[in-house]
This record gives C-alpha cells, structure tokens and sequence, in this order.
C-alpha cells in the first residue's frame, strides 16, 4: 500500500501548480476580454469592420452640443455611405472613412460598428433582416467654436486647438488647408500629389511641427524663475533693441528699443535681448527636464494621430544655439497642440491634462455605454508658479504685445510669437493663451503659416474665438 | 453561397411567405446562445460529477453529457448546413455522427472500468474539432475525421497490447534509441514548415515524429526511473533525454523541446520525489531560455512578438496580432458560427484553432473549452494517483503532463499570456500526427487503468482466499 502511494504528494503539488497556472492563464483571457479587447480590436490591421457593418448601421459621430459631424445613410437598395454634413470643417479632427481610416472614425470605429440597443430590439432586427443602430461617439467638440476658429483661420495654412483647462477636453480643432471626406474618394489622387504642396491630409493641429517662436518665452520665463525663485524679480534688463552675446548678434523685433525691463515686462514686450542675456544664466539640463516634464520629446499618451514635439538643446550646444532656443527659435520644433497643452497646464494651476475629443460612447436610446474620464499628467510646475506666470501673460495682454485682446468680455492671458523658419525672415504667426484669467475655461493655440507676426494674424482669430465663446 | 443567398433559397423553396426566414434566422442567430449554455452545462459536469458516491447518478450525468455532445454537434451542423445548403455537409455531419456514437459504444464495452468522463471529454474534444474545421475547410474535416477514425479502431486493442507485454518497462534504453533515430529522421528526409524542421514525408503522407516519439519518451524515462532513482541513474536518463530536447531544439520545434523538457521534469521529481531536482532543472531551463533569446534570432522573434505584437504587426507580431482581433472582436457570445473572419488568422486549423473557436462560439465557450482540457488532466492525474505498479504511475503521469503542457502553450500563445510557440490544440487542432498521438495517449493512460484495476482485482481475490 505505502509503495502504491509514494510519490502521490509529489504529483498532487505538481496538479496543484499547474491547476493554479491555468486559472492565471483564464483569468488573464477574462481580463483580456473585459479591459483590454475593446482597444486591441480597434485596429487598422483588424478587418472584421465588414463583418460588423453586416449586422449594424455604423453609428453617428455628434459634437457636445448634438449637431451630427458624421453619419451612415443607406440608399433604396441597400448601400450605405458615409455622410459628413459639415465637409471640411471636421475633417482632420473627426477623419474619415474612406482611403485608411482617421481621427474618430478610425480611433472609434469599432464602437460605432458595436450595437448596445436593446437585446430583444437587437434580435428583432436580425430576425427581420434589418440592421441595429450602432452605438453613437459624442465627441467634446463644440460646434459654434470650431465654427468660429475655422472662419477666422479663412484661407490661411495654419492650426487652431482650443481645450478646456481642467479636463483636457478638446473643444475645437481646425487644419487647414482642409479637404472634404465625403469626396475623399474621388479627389483621392489630386489630396496625395506630390506636386501638391497644401498637404491637405495632414492634420497641422497635432502634427505639424514649427518653431515656436517667442511663445516659448514663457518656458524660459518659467525656468528663470524656478532657478532664481528670490530674486527674479530683481531681474533688469536694458534694452537698446540689439545685443551682442559673445559674438552672437540678437535683435529686438524690428530692431525696437524697448528700454528698461524687468521679468515681467520683459515678457509683456517680447524682448529678445532680455531672454537672450536669461538664457546665458540657465542651466540648461535643468531646463531640458523642465521642457520633458512639458511633454517635449515625449509621448502624449493622446488618442489620436500626432508627432512628438522636439526639444533638443543640450550642454554640448553652443551659445549661438542656446540664445536661439530661449527665444523660441533654434532647433525646437513643437505642435500646436502640445503648444496649448503648455498654455492649459498654466491655467489649470500647473496641472497637465491629457487631451481627448470623445466624451462618451452611448446606445441609440441615450445610455451611456462607455463613459472617458479625465486623465491628468500630474502637477508639472507648482500651483504659485503657475499662477505668477498667469499674471505676467495677463501683462502680455494688459500692457504689452497682444494688447488687441482688450476690452473683450473676460480678461485675457497669452503670449504671442512670430517664428522665423527661412533665412528670409518669413514667420509663422502664434498665439497661445486662456481665458477668463483668473478661471480659465479655454485654452487657445492658434499658428498661421507664413503669416508674419501673431499680433497681426494670430490675434484676430484669438480674438473671433473669445467672443465667440463668451459671448460678444 | 453566403447566409442571405441561403436563406433567400430557402424561402423560394418553400413558397414566398416570411416564417421560411424568419425560422432560419432563429436557428442561426439563437443557436450561439443554446451552444454556449450545453456546453457550460457540459462543462459544470466535469467538474461535480465527483460530488457524491451514487453510482446511477453518475452514470446519468455521463449519459447527459453525451446527449449535450450530440445535441452541440447536431446545432453546430444545422447551422452550417443553412448557412450554405450544402448537402456534403449533410453527409459529413452523418459520417462524424455514426463515428462518434461507434467510438463512445466500443470503447465502454473494451475499455471496461475506465473513465467514462475522459471518453466523453475526448469525444466531446474530437467533435468541436471536427465542427471548426468543416467551417473552415471541409477537405480538413474529412481527413480529420479518418485519422481519428483509424486511431481509435487501432486503439480498441490498446488494453489487450499493454496486458499482453506487461513487460513494457524493461526496454527503456530501446525506446530512447528508437525515439532519437526517428527524431533525427527529420535532418535526413525533413522538410520545413513554418520555419521548423520538424515534418518527415513518407509515401505522401506528411508526419511530424515529434508527436509520436513524445509517448515512447514518457516510455523511456518512466521505465529507467521506476527501476532505480539513484543518482548516476538520473544523470544518465537526464543526458538521454537532453539529447532529445537538444535534437528538437535544433530542428527549432520550440514548443516539443519545452514539452519535453518539462515533461522529464515532472516525472524526475515525482519519481525521486526531491525538489532539489526540480528547482535544478527549472534553474538551468531558464538559464538555457536565456542563452537561446540572446543567440538565436528565431527566438527573439517569438519574444518580440509576444512583448509588443502592435509594433511588428506587419512580420513576427503578425499571428499574434490577428489572433487577438479574431478573440476581441468576437466578444463573450461569439460571432456565430460562420459569421466570423478565421481565415485571417494564419493556421486557424491547427495551431490557432482556439482563436477561431473563441472568435465565433465565444469566449465564454472557449473559456469552457479551457476547463474541459483541465478537466481531462485532472482525471489523468486521478488515474496516476491510483496506479500500483510505478512504471504505470510514472507514464500516466509524464502523459498527463504532456497533454497539459501542450495545452498551456497552444492556448498561451495565442492570447498573448506567454510567447507562441507554435504547438496543435491536442483532438481539435488538425493534423494528422497531432490527432493520431493524442488519441493514443488517453488510450494508453486509459488501458493502463483497466489493467490497474484488473490487477488490484486479482490480488484482492487471492489475499481473500
């Protein structure tokens, strides 16, 4: 009996080890379904959307205040397509369907093809030969806004990003040039010429890469001050509208001379010089992980296509480069949008939220079916930090080079940026800013290609939005 | 023809009114769910049977079970049948039928005294089998269903071959010779598939030795370890079988060395029953996992794919990445039989046949199909822990824990849980010598069962008389 027995534990602890590997192996199928399905389908690399679409009308794409950015029609005989009201002016933002899904529809295509109408209504149809409704995606974009940058923008090359300070919530986002995604199809080949040089496919607002001019000021103001935090504001500065740094020749915009400055007028004014002689005194590995906890360099972790914005000064770089870069010229490349995360960081108290466009996903009676929460990076500069730099960008507006955002219902904070990118001196015209100052409630980032200066181009269409937002 | 084509066919056969399709809908669309619930049910038995010591009982709950593999196999055939009226699939479904119900009859009139859980599971195995692959493609289930057809005939005489040499454990060193020479075949007369050398043609007739060689290999090492389990005798039987794994490892059958491998450690540690062993071995497998992912690229390819299949999506992450869409998009009920996309899974039928399962019955069903293999090895560890003699203890166990080894690495693999390793589904997957060598596994450990029993029986009468 005992030799029939020996070497029966043994075999009960190897049962039990593997019992317990296999119930490991289950539960991560059960998580696999639960979490992490839903965003692993969703791929373009996935081609079940026809086998979907067989057994539900893709779902509809609205903006936060209900109008529908998107829509499948069927015709008499049975063929869908896909319609987008307000052609253009969504393009980039909501994508399209046609020619390799983008934005929304390709990052949600999976919801829209998923049907949570009523299981009973559900088996109806099926029964019937009729499709269900697909669930639809209720985006955080608002319609009168997008309206509003999209006018201003006109027929400007450029980007325009407006978020909500506190959540992150994208509520517009324009490209332009723009192209219609209900003609995708046929004006396939012009949109992908080489020749063609609008590049209408690209969406600026979050992959465009420019130099951001002298709204990058603002970062070297904030370096300045968490290096000096005592006695920056005993900074002075005497502008003579050119200086010299060891050979390197910086001017003032227009060679203006903008006489004695201190940190905070010094910004108000754009002063090259000052931030020039600022850079000189920066450390500049501190300051390179200051502009990566800004997201410079780094993933954004945002759910739709995008390029890393480029930070690339280091200790090895020469003083020519280092006065360039304090500036907001130089090597540094940044997006729109990382440009108004920067400004939504300093109006939400220093706190960086991630940006998204889609509120919730919801059925076709209205429930909600997945819910997107906000999602924060964390506190990137200290709340009194944030809010001293809130004051001097309020002086941009109050005093200084965006002075045309006065007298608007709310007070306005921001910095404007002219960024040269040809040794013509050609420029890029930025604004970034937020207002109400002391609540923001949105957060501008608006770049007009070749423009020239952010007070003459970027400004007005700051200024079309504000108004738009709160009201004339 | 398609679902609509079939059913638009349907209603014109049987004169223009709705119900035609509506009821052909009901059966197609409702059917996921009915699968989904025989199975669980099925499933939930495995598992209370043991509750309880009435034997009528028992015998009703098997008999339920085999009535729920019927009942599954008949919707699953309906259901292909409308979508495609198609009437081979009539004459398959029938041919599969009266093999099923052939096989569950003969083998509880040979196999008398055996587990009649393990005979259904297998039957209930075979049968989801056949089902996928005459929906993937009809040719697989037809020679599917002859390999297994043949096996079990030849494995009716099972118990008779083991009862008649009960001498089985005096040739260890004879089966480890034979099982080197025919794992080495492959370097003389082998051909590649999927990047492993492991394939031997023979009269036109492709065979993969490994999985024929894995059961005289449990053969080898239970007989050199049941007679002794000293030292130099483990160091000898270890050698023999590393040169085994050393052979597959070259042939880069990468799942079979891991089987094998682990497999000689199971049985090592039972039969010196010294975790020293064991820890030992895990040790140098780990170490020797290592050497591998840093010098052989086949490996790093594995290792990638399984760390991020979204990043090489386009080459090694490829399968991977298409056999979590096929599991994801199918959800928890499952697209429905033929209503789902498994032919962009690559090798649906074989090494990826449980992403096909899971994309259109569901992953609720698949994840019953997970609890049915488990079930199986725990009543082959049942079995183990009952045996006398230690040669028989020792193979039922290195089979069991070959079975289930597999099992983990077919369906880690293919959700991504560990790196694919590329081995067959045991009794559902196709292929020929998959299917062939499992079904002489649970004949072997069944047999040996009946004769255990045979013999306790025997010394129980003469100590009474």
């Amino acid at each position: 009996m005992k030799e029939k027995q020996r070497g029966n534990r043994q075999i009960l602890i190897l049962t039990y080890s593997i019992s317990f590997v296999f119930l490991c192996m289950a539960g991560y199928f059960v998580y696999f379904m639960a979490v992490k399905s839903q965003k692993v389908i969703n791929n373009p690399y996935n081609k079940r959307q026809e086998v979907l679409a067989k057994k539900v009308q893709k779902g509809k794409i609205v903006s936060a205040d209900g109008k529908v950015l998107a829509k499948t029609v069927t015709d008499e005989e049975g063929n869908d397509t896909r319609v987008y009201p307000y052609n253009d002016m969504f393009c980039h933002i909501v994508g399209r369907e046609d020619n390799s899904m983008t934005g929304i529809e390709g990052r949600q295509c999976y919801p829209l093809l998923t049907s949570h109408a009523n299981p009973l209504k559900q088996l109806g149809n099926t029964l019937q030969g009729k499709k269900s409704p697909g669930d639809t995606v209720v985006t955080t974009l608002d319609y009168k806004l997008q309206e509003a940058a999209y006018r201003a923008l006109g027929n400007h090359k450029g980007a325009v990003v407006a978020l909500e300070p506190s959540t992150g919530k994208v509520l517009a986002m324009v490209s332009k040039p723009a192209y219609d995604p209900n003609r995708v199809k046929q004006d396939w080949e012009a949109l992908t010429n080489d020749s063609n040089e609008d590049s209408a496919l690209v969406n600026r607002a979050t992959q465009g890469l420019y130099p951001p001019g002298s709204t990058f000021k603002v970062l070297t103001a904030i370096e300045y001050m968490m290096e000096n935090p005592d006695t920056y504001q005993k900074f002075q500065y005497e502008c003579k509208g050119s200086d010299s740094f060891s050979g390197n020749i910086i001017n003032c915009y227009g060679k203006t001379v903008h006489g004695t400055l201190d940190l905070k007028s010094a910004l108000a004014k754009s002063c090259n010089g000052a931030f020039a002689k600022i850079g000189t005194t920066l450390d500049v590995s501190r300051f390179r992980k200051l502009t990566e906890k800004f997201l410079f360099n780094k993933e954004l972790s945002v759910d739709f296509e995008y390029n890393k914005s480029r930070f690339s000064l280091t200790e090895d770089s020469d003083l020519g480069e280092l006065t360039q870069t304090v500036m907001g010229q130089g090597k540094t490349m940044i997006t729109p949008l990382e440009n108004a995360m920067i400004a939504a960081a300093i109006a939400n108290k220093g706190e960086m939220m991630v940006p998204y466009a889609v509120e919730h996903v919801e059925n076709d009676a209205g429930q909600v079916v997945t819910q997107y929460n906000p999602e924060s990076k964390g506190q990137i500069i200290e709340e009194s930090l944030a809010k001293k730099i809130n004051k001097m960008m309020q002086a941009v507006v109050s005093e200084g080079t965006a002075h045309s955002l006065q007298g608007l219902p709310c007070t306005v904070a921001g910095k404007t940026g002219s960024a040269e990118f040809d040794s013509e001196g050609t420029s890029h015209a930025w604004f970034i800013g937020f207002a109400p100052a002391d609540k923001p409630k949105i957060a501008v980032s608006i770049v007009v290609e070749g423009a020239g200066t952010g007070s003459e181009y970027a400004l007005p269409i700051a200024r079309q939005m504000f108004e738009e937002y709160f009201g004339n | 023809m398609d679902k609509k084509e079939a059913a638009k066919k349907l209603i014109e056969m049987f004169g223009s009114f709705d119900a035609v399709g509506v009821a052909h809908s009901i059966v197609v669309e409702v059917s996921k769910y009915v699968i989904i619930l025989l199975f669980a049910v099925y499933t939930w038995h495995c598992f209370t049977v043991f509750f309880g010591k009435n034997a009528e009982r028992k015998d009703m709950v098997y008999r339920r079970q085999n009535k729920i593999m019927y009942a599954i196999h008949f919707i699953c055939s309906l259901v292909l049948f409308l979508n495609s009226l198609d009437w081979k699939i009539a004459l398959l479904y029938l041919a599969q039928l009266a093999f099923l119900f052939f096989v569950n009859k003969a083998y509880l009139y040979v196999y008398k005294n055996a587990s009649k859980l393990i005979l259904n599971n297998m039957l209930m195995l075979l049968m989801i089998g056949f089902v996928m692959l005459g929906r993937i493609k009809q040719s697989f289930a037809v020679r599917q269903l002859v390999f297994a057809a043949a096996t079990c005939l030849v494995g009716l005489f099972i118990p008779l071959i083991i009862e008649k040499f009960h001498s089985f454990d005096r040739f260890g060193k004879v089966y480890a010779v034979l099982g080197i020479c025919m794992l080495a075949l492959v370097f003389v007369i082998g051909k590649s598939v999927y990047g492993a050398k492991n394939w031997i043609v023979i009269a036109g007739f492709a065979m993969q030795p490994s999985e024929f060689v894995k059961i005289i290999y449990v053969f080898f090492i239970a007989a050199m370890l049941a007679r002794a389990s000293d030292f130099r005798n483990v160091l000898v039987t270890g050698a023999i079988a590393g040169v085994h794994v050393l052979i597959l490892v070259a042939e880069k059958d990468l799942g079979a060395a891991l089987i094998y491998y682990f497999t000689f450690l199971a049985i090592l540690y039972v039969a010196t029953r010294q975790p020293l062993y064991l820890a030992a071995g895990f040790g140098a497998g780990t170490a020797a996992a290592i050497v591998a992912w840093k010098f052989f690229t086949h490996v790093q390819k594995r290792v990638t794919a399984w760390q991020d299949p979204w990043g090489s999506i386009d080459d090694a992450g490829y399968q991977v990445a298409q056999s979590l869409f096929a599991i994801g998009t199918g959800g928890w009920f499952g697209m429905g039989l033929g209503e789902g996309l498994p032919s962009r899974i690559p090798v649906a039928e074989s090494d990826f046949i449980f992403s096909a399962i899971s994309e259109e019955l569901g992953a609720f069903f698949a994840i019953c199909l997970i609890l049915v293999e488990v079930s199986c090895f725990i009543l082959f560890i049942n079995i183990a822990l009952k045996m006398a003699r230690r040669f028989y203890k020792l193979t039922a166990l290195g089979l069991a824990v070959e079975y289930i080894f597999q099992v983990f690495l077919t369906i880690g693999g293919v959700t991504k849980f560990i790196p694919s390793t590329g081995v067959t589904l045991p009794l559902v997957s196709y292929g020929g010598s998959s299917v062939i060598s499992t079904i002489i596994l649970f004949c072997i450990i069944q047999g040996m069962y009946v004769l255990n029993c045979r013999e306790e029986e025997k010394i129980e009468r003469e100590t009474a008389r």
